[in-house]
């Protein structure tokens, strides 16, 4: 199964690291001082990282769709 | 040390500080560290010390009698929480909660007292943080008080819901906050909130709309 993984900016990454702190899932890490997803983790989209980063370049962005349709 | 001195040096609280002045505070500092989910700081209990965030996050929140979290604030690196209590002598009005592993700076209010009697560019700080901070929470409660926010996140979800036919824009909470014309922790709050309405459902990325009437009379939107 794949799993919906944030969007990463890398170009607005300060390296600051806290998005990795709060990754219960462990899915996030820092390759060359900015964030990189860590390949084949179960991120269960609870878009914290998303909430912490203060660059912006953490993106969990949501399908809006309508039941039954 | 000196890690920790170059870092007091980069908060807010201490700018203005010179390497010998803050030597004087980090002597004052004590550390502390806290895993995922561990309570820091207890609503109510009376306030011992006033701490920085050093590495990762820590989330300020309120519980209601039911058990429901309400986050007042994200706190990041470089920023302070339980301020206001250390420097009114009155309970901690927030718990404190680690997000992940957290290191900390903290100061004893006793410690406080004395670093902001003898440095005056302390005070200064101090006031404008606390300024910033009031103005941080008038703004919430405009968001909690007026009860608009829901009505608007509710119209924009009928707005970008796809109905079957191609592909629409996905959204983030923090555009639906910019189009809102709210803050990002309000369209959490709001969703969080439909979704214990039964009104929609969030599916991993997916915000399934589960019950459109009632969402369109949240929204003000005509059938």
């Amino acid at each position: 199964m794949l799993f919906e993984m944030p969007v990463i900016d890398q170009s607005r990454c300060d390296g600051c690291g806290v998005c990795i702190t709060v990754c219960a899932r462990g899915g996030l890490t820092l390759v060359n001082g900015v964030v990189a997803i860590v390949p084949g983790v179960e991120c269960d989209y609870c878009t914290m990282c998303e909430a912490v980063c203060v660059t912006g370049a953490i993106a969990c962005p949501f399908e809006i769709v309508i039941e039954g349709l | 040390m000196d890690v920790e001195r170059d870092f007091l040096g980069s908060v807010p609280y201490f700018s203005g500080l010179g390497a010998a002045e803050l030597g004087a505070v980090r002597r004052l500092a004590f550390e502390r560290a806290a895993q995922r989910d561990e309570l820091i700081l207890a609503e109510g209990e009376q306030p011992e010390a006033l701490y920085f965030v050093v590495s990762g996050a820590v989330k300020e929140l309120k519980t209601s009698a039911e058990g429901k979290e309400q986050i007042l604030r994200i706190v990041r690196p470089g920023e302070s929480f339980n301020d206001v209590p250390v420097f009114d002598g009155g309970p901690t009005i927030a718990s404190a909660v680690a997000m992940g592993p957290v290191s900390l700076l903290g100061v004893s209010r006793s410690d406080v007292e004395s670093i902001v009697g003898q440095y005056p560019r302390v005070a200064l700080n101090v006031i404008q943080l606390l300024g910033e901070r009031v103005r941080y929470f008038v703004s919430l409660v405009e968001d909690l008080s007026f009860r608009h926010v829901i009505g608007r996140v509710a119209k924009l979800l009928m707005e970008y819901a796809g109905d079957g036919d191609g592909p629409r824009p996905r959204l983030t909470q923090q555009e639906m906050a910019a189009m809102a014309g709210t803050a990002r922790e309000m369209v959490g709050r709001s969703l969080k909130a439909l979704e214990d309405d039964g009104v929609i459902r969030i599916d991993r990325h997916r915000i399934v709309i589960s019950d459109r009437e009632a969402l369109r009379e949240m929204a003000g939107v005509a059938p």
